[in-house]
């Protein structure tokens, strides 16, 4: 009885340090406080350890991680500060693509329990392999976030990322686990399902990208339901880049608070920086990595604040662990600490890319994909534009394609065929439904020669 | 016989006059013409007087320009003309990709232009028919 009590007691002073109550519903401040909260200057002690732990092994065990550092003329007891990180050479997403698949892996083979990849590129996709740690530590990150954005033991989450070798689902999946969430593994697609789902099972947040938030709820208005009906409350929204005028018209007409995760596949998939109830800016777990701003022509690092590509460290990956990943995202750092109490850097909301890459429905597109995937169709040269656009909330790609004499048809039907099949090839290439268009030749904007390959014209 | 050429056109305003004005400013006169189009592009299609120097000037101009055998038929300008030819064409097991009708008119007959699937076998088929149809230097002095 003595027992239970003091279990009790230990479970409401759990309580009083991590969570509150508002209007009955008890609310999580925190998922992981030791952590989240840690003094800055425990946390880099942290980070320093884990950081020589994380150079040494890649060091030893990834014979491409010990020729970058040997032609840099950096070893591994070298690094002895955080400021000794910018020795260390940058990992690129060329890096990735030489060493497919497994070059880079610092772990046994027997010691991987999972292998996800990036979804819809050509050629070599950007592999990343997990040990029941790494796991575990991406689980952690999920958890907080999804506690962040008010996830409970109580709660009921629909996960509408794609499960599969897409890190969305998977990602989002283990973290609720953690909870002691109750997760629905919805997946995408049927977007009239997802919202029978949604208001039969009770969901209470659920876990998409932010496009498809504002799909469901174009489906939910057709459906007659009541809003009332719904225990809808919030939701973590990610994988594809989104404006705070987004946000606001999803936490408008949902009426719910919409937060934002970052993550991609090189690093972990999402959960390495997640909004807390202030919004200003995401939270990266520091503890399980390290950021530094760098200036995207000279790899120079920024001073604190600067505004310039986001560089990534890992601390604890086991199996791929990234030493200076360029993420080629541009953004700032902010290391005040939150009004959340938090004590982890911020990372602004991404403002573009310092590279080519276009994300359309959380798919990776770069125009050299779409290029190589052109040139493997006969008769067709490569003069091609990307038109993006957002239709009734959901990203659209539009390739147009310049038609040669080789391809041409004097009928409709051959060049409605040639439009089919070009599209076909590029579905099943990027990953994504490509809308084609045939265009004149010249049609193309050309600058200085040079053809625009890109109009954005999505206003994120 | 003759030599039609086909150009490619985006669904935009201006393309077509900017075809005709090319032509025109040649001094190539169009004998005959049709548009098949989709939502996104269109084809048009035209018998001209010069069909080489059309298709030197208009792939000059940056057009994607093809040159495409056709067969003029010639047929009486009244009721049933057609009908009686395609019904012909119809026994001969002669498949027809598309046809339309030439501009000016030649005494009391009629001009349909035929692309077919296999203009060999059609010629054979016309001659053993009786269907007539034009020679190819006759058709550009029209």
């Amino acid at each position: 009885m003595k027992e239970l009590q003091e279990t009790h007691f230990y479970l409401n002073y759990c309580r009083k340090i991590t969570g509150i109550k508002l209007g009955g519903v008890e609310i999580m401040l925190y998922w992981n406080k030791d952590m989240e909260c840690m003094p800055r200057e425990q946390l880099q002690e942290l980070q320093l350890r884990r950081l020589k732990e994380t150079v040494y092994r890649v060091y030893s065990f990834v014979p491409a991680y010990k020729a970058k550092m040997d032609e840099a003329g950096v070893k591994p007891q070298d690094i002895n500060s955080l400021a000794d990180l910018k020795y260390l050479p940058f990992l690129t997403k060329k890096d990735f693509r030489d060493n497919y698949p497994f070059g880079l892996l610092a772990a046994p083979m027997s010691d991987v329990v999972r292998i996800q990849s990036s979804s819809g590129t050509t050629g070599k996709p950007t592999v990343a392999c997990y040990t029941k740690n790494d796991i575990n530590n991406w689980a952690e990150m999920m958890a907080r976030g999804l506690t962040n954005a008010g996830a409970t033991r109580e709660s009921v989450i629909q996960i509408t990322w794609g499960y599969g070798l897409f890190t969305g689902g998977l990602g989002g999946h283990y973290g609720a686990e953690k909870i002691g969430a109750a997760v629905l593994p919805a997946s995408g697609g049927n977007t009239k399902r997802q919202v029978t789902l949604m208001h039969d099972y009770g969901v209470t947040m659920l876990g998409c990208t932010p496009s498809y938030a504002l799909v469901m709820y174009e489906e939910f208005l057709q459906s007659g339901l009541k809003r009332s009906e719904f225990k809808f409350k919030s939701g973590l929204f990610g994988a594809e880049p989104w404006s705070e005028n987004m946000r606001k018209e999803i936490e408008n007409k949902w009426e719910i608070d919409a937060y934002d995760v970052y993550g991609m596949t090189e690093l972990v998939g999402p959960g390495v920086a997640i909004d807390c109830a202030y919004k200003k800016g995401l939270h990266m777990a520091e503890d399980h990595f390290i950021a530094e701003i760098i200036n995207p022509d000279t790899g120079e690092v920024l001073p604190e604040g600067s505004h310039g590509e986001l560089v990534i460290t890992s601390l604890t990956k086991e199996a791929f662990p990234v030493i200076r990943y360029r993420t080629r995202d541009l953004t700032s750092m902010n290391y005040e600490k939150c009004d959340c109490g938090r004590t982890h850097a911020r990372i602004k909301k991404i403002l573009g890319r310092s590279d080519d890459m276009l994300i359309i429905r959380g798919v990776n597109v770069f125009p050299s994909m779409v290029e190589s995937i052109l040139l493997q169709i006969p008769g067709i040269e490569p003069q091609y534009q990307l038109i993006v656009d957002r239709v009734n909330n959901m990203d659209r790609l539009e390739v147009q394609v310049e038609v040669s004499e080789n391809v041409f048809s004097d009928e409709v039907r051959k060049m409605e065929e040639l439009e089919a099949s070009i599209s076909r090839e590029l579905n099943s290439g990027l990953g994504i439904a490509v809308k084609v268009r045939l265009v004149e030749p010249k049609s193309i904007e050309r600058s200085e020669g040079k053809a625009k390959r890109i109009i954005d014209n999505r206003n994120i | 016989m003759a030599k039609q050429i086909s150009v490619f056109l985006e669904n935009k305003s201006g393309r077509l006059a900017h075809v005709t004005k090319v032509l025109g400013d040649a001094g190539i006169n169009i004998r005959a013409l049709s548009i098949a189009d989709t939502s996104d592009f269109g084809i048009l299609r035209l018998i001209v007087n010069d069909p080489i120097n059309a298709y030197k000037i208009l792939k000059e101009a940056g057009f994607t320009v093809s040159e495409t055998e056709v067969i003029a038929v010639r047929m009486p300008d009244s009721p049933g003309g057609l009908a009686s030819v395609l019904d012909q064409m119809s026994e001969e097991n002669l498949n027809i990709e598309y046809l339309y009708a030439f501009l000016g008119m030649s005494g009391n007959e009629a001009l349909v232009v035929f692309k077919v699937e296999d203009i060999k076998k059609a010629k054979i088929s016309f001659d053993s028919k009786g269907i007539k149809f034009m020679e190819e230097q006759e058709l550009y002095q029209l």
